[in-house]
């Protein structure tokens, strides 16, 4: 079965969407990840679209899953790489992405990333109690 | 006002909704529409394209490139022959929707198209006409 690509860096995951999703392609791919998240104990999460020409509502929504799914399993999100026309034509249609995080690429995106990880450290939660 | 040309698609499977935007993209970029007029087209295509597929239990959809003086444009047809809408100004609600989906299908197309028009019959089928012009 076509699947899309997941890479593990570290702690964080990175995907890169380079085809024109069909959309069984794209629940597997929020299937995909949500698992990724849990197998790798992954903190965060990069996907790039970069290379999507139309994003319409049910990649938006997928897209809008995978965000939240991963918050519940406490890693960040972050989508970068949205071409302008994407963009323009998404909020048309009527979705704002209310609750993704964006950024204009992908160096953009590891340093929001990088960011959001290092002032919400998972394992000195307890240092409070004193 | 003769179409320069038509070309018909299959709506039955999924794999469908790609074969629909990537020809819309195609016909829209040979009419030298912008880029965004391309990505808003296309994806009121796939938005229409998989509404016939998941509500209407397939149909096909028509093409057709237009040149009314000037000015050309693209006219896609999505026809099928399920279940209907009852109520048109409801199902054309941001939000409203009978299945899983979001409910900006049908809305969201009408605000990415300059034309729009839906004919549907409760038993017979839904046809929906979408224009956009360069």
């Amino acid at each position: 079965m076509e699947r899309i690509p997941i890479l593990r860096m570290g702690d964080l995951l990175l995907v890169t969407i380079q085809v024109d999703m069909h959309d069984r392609l794209a629940l597997t791919l929020q299937d995909d990840l949500t698992q990724a998240i849990c197998t790798h104990v992954a903190r965060g999460v990069l996907i790039d679209i970069s290379s999507l020409e139309m994003v319409d509502s049910f990649i938006g929504r997928m897209l809008a899953n995978i965000s939240s799914m991963a918050r519940i399993l406490d890693a960040v999100t972050v989508v970068v790489g949205m071409q302008p026309a994407v963009a323009i034509t998404l909020v048309e249609l009527g979705m704002s992405l209310d609750g993704v995080r964006t950024a204009l690429n992908v160096e953009k995106g590891m340093a929001l990333l990088r960011g959001s990880l290092d002032l919400e450290p998972r394992e000195e939660e307890e240092d409070a109690a004193d | 006002m003769p179409p320069i040309k038509t070309q018909t698609l299959p709506l039955q499977g999924e794999a469908d909704i790609v074969h629909a935007r990537q020809a819309v993209r195609k016909w829209a970029a040979e009419l030298a529409f912008s880029l965004v007029d391309q990505t808003k087209i296309v994806t009121a295509a796939s938005e229409l394209a998989r509404n016939a597929i998941v509500y209407g239990k397939g149909g096909e959809m028509r093409m057709a490139a237009l040149q009314d003086g000037a000015r050309k444009g693209l006219e896609l047809v999505f026809e099928d022959h399920g279940p209907g809408i009852a109520d048109l100004k409801l199902a054309l609600q941001d939000g409203y929707t009978t299945g899983s989906g979001l409910g900006l299908g049908l809305s969201g197309a009408k605000r990415l198209s300059n034309e729009f028009d839906i004919v549907s019959k409760v038993g017979e089928g839904t046809c929906i006409t979408i224009r956009r012009w360069k």
